[in-house]
């Protein structure tokens, strides 16, 4: 197998696993064993190999959220050893490799825990209060018919650097499972700001971050305590600096804009 | 709800009022331990008590001292308002937790900090607030026709402050104050968007000084009567002059 090494030791572990049928049923966490894990394998290939078992021995295999594989959907949400994604720095589970373990190790695997994410079954959680605080407000309006010229805005190169930082954020709230508080400070100030600061977020500016604010209320988040964990935890690095302008934002936003209600 | 009660029931508005209740109790700090270096000025408490007499008499304090009574009360009321909301917001907790991989105690522990603060405070409000202000206390005497129909508070100083555990609580206060503004002071200002690269690391290392200085000054208080003074209240021969160098530059 290209790039992989060949004098990688195949490993056995244990993993403690969260087991719940459904968003209602009460779960616990359950022991399993997998052997002769590759190094090379992916953290999510070892949990393949796990259901693989667990379906030849009859029984039902564990559900855990993943898409592409590349970390780059935002789909896999695993807290894994206490960590959101787990011990390395800057990656999602999926681009977590078995290396970063050692044979013998004990694994606890968690879904993400937040009242506004509800369990759907083991390790799957339903994160569509992101996507409700994103109809809130995280849109821009766009003129219908023909498309303007690229270099017609004049944007700061900077500025924009800035807005495609925030702009990396993939959603998959790892800063919810992080922080202390299940606040989703750091996911909503990554959309906010990204439009913010930008011409095209200008019309929608105040509306957008009063409206994702109460969303994010609504859907029953935390509120920020500026602690950092979400951000040393972001597998795409989304800085604490985005949360101080979404702070901003609501402020001026709040005592200026025409909203009453 | 008005927009202005949504405002500041939001959770972002929660924290707003937070910080800035936080940043003026940090002034509040600075007024007062520059006020209570008086006690170092090896005078008998000659300018303590008249320090103390002018704050419990004079109107332009006692209508600030209002202001103090607000900040408090809303930096304790949104603290448990966003506990509490914090709390429902995880209600199936994790079998591990390994918060100190990605952050600082003290940023994950205010509410402990602050409750031990509080605890404090009440002793200390009671201590010497209510006794300074609704009677208990002697008077200074003597013949000094300056401060001899003064309140005596020095004494009640020097009496409280060679009491062992009272010495040990307010150390243990001050170390709590001292780790609450570790976090709180620069954690103010980011609540209120103020973070910008070029003056954040300042805010940053003058919050840890201030946290450093303000505890330490406080803690000192106690410690230099338990250790250098006899009950009544006259400085050792060995006590270390720094204090009282700086309070004599106030």
């Amino acid at each position: 197998m290209a790039g992989s090494n060949p004098n990688a030791k195949p490993m056995n572990l244990t993993l403690n696993v969260w087991r719940q049928p459904n968003r209602t049923a009460p779960g616990k966490i359950v022991e399993y064993h997998v052997k002769d894990i590759s190094p090379d394998m992916s953290f999510l290939e070892m949990l393949d190999v796990l259901n693989e078992d667990l379906l030849h021995a009859g029984q039902d295999p564990v559900a855990f959220d993943h898409d592409c594989r590349e970390g780059i959907c935002g789909s896999c949400d695993l807290f894994i050893n206490g960590r959101s994604h787990g011990p390395e720095k800057g990656t999602t589970t999926c681009q977590l490799h078995m290396r970063k373990f050692s044979d013998g190790d004990t694994i606890t695997i968690e879904p993400w825990r937040a009242s506004a994410f509800p369990v759907n079954k083991d390790l799957s959680v339903d994160r569509s209060a992101f996507d409700r605080i994103i109809q809130a407000g995280g849109y821009v309006s766009v003129n219908t018919g023909g498309a303007p010229d690229g270099n017609e805005i004049p944007i700061p190169k900077e500025i924009s650097d800035r807005a495609f930082e925030a702009a990396t954020c993939i959603s998959c709230g790892a800063c919810v499972a992080a922080c202390k508080n299940a606040s989703a400070m750091l996911f909503v100030s990554a959309k906010v700001s990204q439009l913010a600061l930008l011409p095209q977020g200008q019309p929608e500016r105040k509306t957008r971050v009063e409206n994702m604010v109460a969303q994010m209320d609504k859907e029953g988040f935390g509120a920020c305590s500026n602690i950092g964990s979400c951000a040393a935890e972001c597998p795409v690095g989304i800085s604490l600096e985005n949360i101080a302008i979404l702070n901003r934002e609501f402020l001026a936003a709040k005592a200026t804009s025409n909203n009453l209600a | 709800m008005s927009w202005i009660t949504k405002t500041f029931t939001s959770s972002i508005g929660r924290k707003i009022i937070m910080s800035l209740t936080g940043l003026f109790l940090c002034t509040f700090l600075v007024v007062h331990l520059i006020g209570n270096l008086q006690l170092f000025k090896h005078d008998q408490g000659a300018a303590f008590n008249t320090y103390s007499h002018f704050m419990g008499t004079n109107p332009v304090i006692r209508t600030i001292e209002w202001g103090l009574v607000l900040g408090f009360g809303f930096h304790i009321f949104e603290a448990w308002a966003l506990t509490r909301r914090n709390k429902a917001a995880r209600t199936q907790g994790y079998a591990q937790w390994h918060a100190e991989k990605n952050s600082e105690w003290t940023s994950r522990n205010m509410g402990i900090l602050g409750t031990i603060i509080l605890i404090f405070l009440l002793v200390h409000l009671y201590n010497f607030f209510w006794r300074a202000r609704f009677g208990g206390l002697p008077k200074v005497g003597g013949a000094n026709p300056e401060v001899r129909d003064l309140d005596n508070l020095y004494l009640a100083v020097v009496d409280s402050f060679h009491v062992w555990w009272y010495v040990l609580l307010y150390v243990l206060a001050q170390i709590s104050l001292g780790y609450h503004l570790w976090h709180g002071f620069r954690s103010g200002f980011q609540t209120l968007g103020l973070n910008h690269r070029k003056y954040t690391p300042l805010i940053k290392y003058v919050g840890y000084a201030f946290a450093v200085v303000v505890s330490a000054g406080f803690a000192s208080m106690p410690l230099y009567f338990f250790l250098f003074t006899n009950p009544q209240g006259e400085i050792a021969a060995n006590a270390p002059s720094l204090l009282h160098t700086i309070a004599s530059a106030f």
